[in-house]
């Protein structure tokens, strides 16, 4: 298959279309603005549903309307505009209906910046909103894997009748790459039985996120956490490279995984014996596999667009079982490879 | 002797008990819409999103397909659930906190995108729920439970019109203010919610039908007491009326 041109945020747009995505609903926030936009046209044009909402919370919410009549439904946004979408994903989640969110993170907090940043880590992999809960988190480090990863989020979404989204940041929605955008054929979806689509010849179907009095929330409670189980059990994703002989681990995801690819690379060329981890999945995270990495080496080296918010999963994993090194960089600073590299050099030359 | 039922309960409405409290008015106006939904014969086709409010219970008496949306956002619920099926019919149910508080954005929007769903609007003049807070439909001088010297419009500003407001956007088809104190005010009232849903059905854009209601229990007043505030106290500030009709609504009366 031929590879086109395309920059991140309309290949997360085309590969959602692709997906079979039926309605989206967005609001503008740069840097996410062009999936909005592409989907305003490519939407219309294919007789799918669009629609710009007045704002974020608008947003979710149609979402959430579109997702209860069983469409295949998605929306797109940049950190403030999540954090806005918070309380409409708990609700999304607990009334078990599938949506898929994009978040190309920007800098903050407060208004921040519109540079790349992975300051969102915290609020989206560690619930965000209000009770009990987290969601499905998938991160690309490239605009093939964005596009992979993006129809992946439909049928996860689908699979587990729960919000997926995908963790991307302003590097990965603004450059522009060669990918290879698949043929799909119409998504297989599961049964919906539950979709508010009219009580014709059935019992009326009522979708709620209210269990007043009584075990009943409790009950809604435990069924989202065995769905977590399982989804612990069967979705954990994540790269490795060069971790043969490696002694110097890099921890990393998305653009900073990219960019510690190149550093890695670099270090072995020197002669360091490095290695990259990098999660895909952020939630589930693979804290059992990155602690099996762990054993055969001496340094972790966590490298985020953040204060260090993955950082602490990485502790989790290992217990601090070994030296763990952190390098990051915030406010939409993105490190060159070479300066990564240094970090790698200190720890193999103290 | 045969014995012929003359008055039952509408296949529109469940069996079950409400949890309103005696002499509240949402009882009535959720049987003015199971009639119309009858009447209409669109119960298959209907969702009903609920508000968060004393009606958020809603769907426990609706016998529709229902969804139950966070504070304020059943508009834009019900903006999601309309644009993928259009040939459904959508409507909220909603309180003045909820639609006219923290969900006036969703409101507005719905409106004034000429959404094709029906708002149902409850007003109140109190926050019933969470026992009788002011809500921004409360009067001036209204004593609530957070107004308790009474609002005072300095501190706490205006009460908001609402249907008034609503019939200012250009996506609104059908825009009118009614009552349920007495028969002739509800059957008046069933008349403008039949025709919210019919202007609907027949396509013509965003239809609200606001409702004075009375709350016996957070005023502090008996049922009966409390219909007469809704007729001589609510009504004065919140003047009944048709505030938008566009012509196409017109020639389906």
């Amino acid at each position: 298959m031929a590879k086109i041109l395309m920059k991140g945020n309309e290949a997360i747009a085309e590969a959602a279309i692709r997906a079979g995505c039926e309605a989206y609903f967005g609001y503008p926030i740069t840097p996410q603005t062009e999936i909005l936009e592409y989907m305003s046209r490519q939407m219309v044009e294919l007789g799918r549903t669009f629609l710009q909402a007045e704002s974020e919370l608008a947003a979710i919410n149609m979402v959430y309307g579109a997702a209860c009549a069983g469409s295949r439904v998605m929306t797109s946004t940049s950190s403030q505009g999540f954090s806005l979408m918070q309380e409409g994903i708990s609700y999304i989640v607990c009334s078990e209906v599938p949506a898929v969110v994009i978040n190309v993170m920007r800098g903050g907090p407060g208004l921040g910046n519109i540079q790349p940043s992975q300051g969102d880590y915290f609020q989206m992999t560690k619930g965000g909103g209000h009770g009990d809960y987290h969601v499905i988190v998938l991160a690309p480090a490239t605009l093939q894997e964005a596009i992979d990863l993006t129809i992946l989020a439909f049928d996860l979404a689908d699979k587990y009748r729960s919000v997926v989204t995908i963790i991307a940041d302003g590097m990965i929605g603004q450059i522009m790459e060669p990918v290879e955008l698949p043929e799909i054929e119409p998504p297989q979806r599961p049964d919906q039985p539950w979709a508010l689509t009219g009580a014709k010849g059935r019992e009326r179907n009522i979708i709620t996120s209210l269990y007043l009095g009584g075990p009943n929330l409790e009950e809604v409670n435990l069924r989202l956490q065995k769905t977590l189980d399982e989804i612990k059990a069967n979705e954990v994703r994540y790269a490795e490279h060069m971790l043969e002989g490696a002694e110097i681990v890099v921890v990393a995801y998305g653009t900073a995984g990219r960019i510690a690819q190149t550093a890695v690379k670099e270090a072995r060329e020197e002669g360091i014996p490095a290695g990259l981890f990098r999660p895909i999945t952020m939630f589930p995270f693979p804290y059992a596999r990155l602690d099996e990495v762990a054993k055969s080496v001496e340094h972790l080296l966590v490298f985020e667009l953040s204060a260090g918010q993955m950082l602490e999963d990485v502790r989790l994993a290992t217990r601090d079982r070994l030296p763990i090194h952190f390098y990051g960089k915030m406010g939409g600073v993105v490190p060159s490879p070479a300066e990564v590299l240094t970090e790698i050099e200190k720890i193999a030359s103290p | 002797m045969e014995r012929k039922a003359v008055f039952a309960n509408p296949e529109a409405l469940t069996d079950d008990l409400t949890h309103y409290c005696p002499g509240c008015t949402h009882g009535i106006v959720h049987r003015l819409i199971a009639e119309v939904i009858d009447e209409l014969e669109i119960r298959e086709i209907t969702i009903g999103i609920a508000p968060v409010g004393c009606a958020v219970l809603a769907y426990n008496y609706f016998n529709l397909d229902f969804a139950e949306a966070a504070h304020g956002r059943a508009p834009a619920m019900a903006t999601g659930l309309k644009r993928v099926q259009p040939d459904k019919v959508v409507f909220t149910y909603q309180g003045d906190g909820d639609l006219a508080a923290i969900g006036t954005a969703e409101i507005v929007h719905a409106a004034s995108r000429g959404e094709n769903i029906t708002a149902i609007f409850i007003n109140n003049a109190i926050y019933g729920m969470t026992g009788g807070q002011m809500a921004p439909t409360t009067l001036p001088g209204q004593v609530t439970t957070s107004t308790p010297f009474g609002r005072d419009v300095k501190l706490a500003g205006y009460p908001l019109r609402v249907a008034e407001l609503i019939a200012t956007t250009s996506g609104a088809a059908y825009v009118v203010r009614r009552m349920v104190t007495k028969p002739a005010t509800i059957a008046s009232a069933k008349k403008a919610i039949k025709l919210a849903f019919q202007a609907q059905r027949a396509e013509l854009g965003f239809s609200l039908v606001e409702i004075l209601s009375s709350c016996p229990t957070n005023w502090g007043l008996s049922p009966l007491e409390a219909l007469e505030w809704v007729e001589e106290s609510m009504a004065a500030y919140y003047p009944l009326g048709d505030y938008k009709v566009i012509d196409e609504v017109k020639s389906l009366r």
